[in-house]
């Protein structure tokens, strides 16, 4: 079964985004602590979309489909514009980040660390990014 | 609508308890910065984060929270969070932050390890 959202490319529609997955999510055999997560993992992806390809252009539009499978749950989010491949950046080193003192960069490490496969493809101005949350059994 | 997200700041002395009630995510984790700040300007040598009832905290909030452990290092000002509940100290833990800040079950463990 598939479930879908279209967001505007603004930060306050993440709380929007984290409804829609905890009501579409509600029946999966994930833990309270599980659904966090992959809750968490979608929005960091969305939410670098929204600040980074888009600087919170309320126009543009970010596109998600949830897809449950016997075994996996799949996210497949969509956008329009600059392509920003994840698996292409380098995850910072936590202590660079302290040093720094940068606000961003964890969410990547975030994403990589609860999401079992990440996939990317740009194609046409279109681009893609499959995160991949298999079931523990 | 509910309020996303509510902080307050309350004086025990020698500390500065700043609850947070709500969800913290990258529209409103300035909010966080901005009580941080205000303490750490007044002088505070000790905040305490009352996390019990935050529901939610994305990379925006926890970077906040990183982005002060230097400069508190070396002003010598303590930052301790209690209170988390388990699915919220797991984004703490999956990313290594227990190891880095001091995070207590409860506000009297918080209080002593001071």
């Amino acid at each position: 079964m598939e479930h879908h959202l279209q967001i505007a490319c603004r930060t306050t529609a993440l709380s929007e985004l984290r409804l829609f997955l905890n009501h579409t999510l509600a029946d999966t055999q994930l833990t309270e602590s599980e659904l966090n997560q992959v809750t968490l993992a979608v929005e960091e992806v969305c939410a670098n979309l929204i600040i980074h390809s888009h600087q919170c252009n309320e126009s543009d539009q970010i596109k998600l489909a949830v897809r449950q499978d016997r075994d996996k749950l799949t996210f497949e989010i969509t956008d329009k514009g600059k392509a920003f491949n994840l698996l292409d950046y380098e995850v910072p080193d936590l202590k660079k980040v302290i040093s720094e003192k940068r606000k961003g960069g964890l969410g990547i490490i975030l994403v990589k660390k609860i999401m079992d496969e990440i996939e990317f493809e740009s194609d046409r101005g279109l681009n893609t990014c499959r995160l991949i949350k298999l079931f523990r059994s | 609508m509910k309020i996303m997200l509510d902080i307050s700041i309350q004086e025990e002395h020698p500390h500065h308890i700043i609850k947070i009630q709500g969800e913290i995510d990258a529209s409103n984790s300035v909010q966080l910065d901005e009580k941080i700040r205000e303490l750490a300007e007044q002088g505070s040598r000790s905040i305490l984060v009352d996390g019990a009832q935050l529901e939610y905290i994305s990379s925006a909030g926890l970077g906040v929270f990183m982005s002060y452990l230097e400069e508190f290092q070396e002003k010598e000002i303590q930052l301790k969070i209690y209170g988390l509940t388990p699915k919220v100290f797991e984004v703490f833990r999956i990313l290594g932050l227990d190891q880095l800040i001091s995070i207590l079950p409860t506000k009297e463990a918080a209080l002593q390890d001071s």
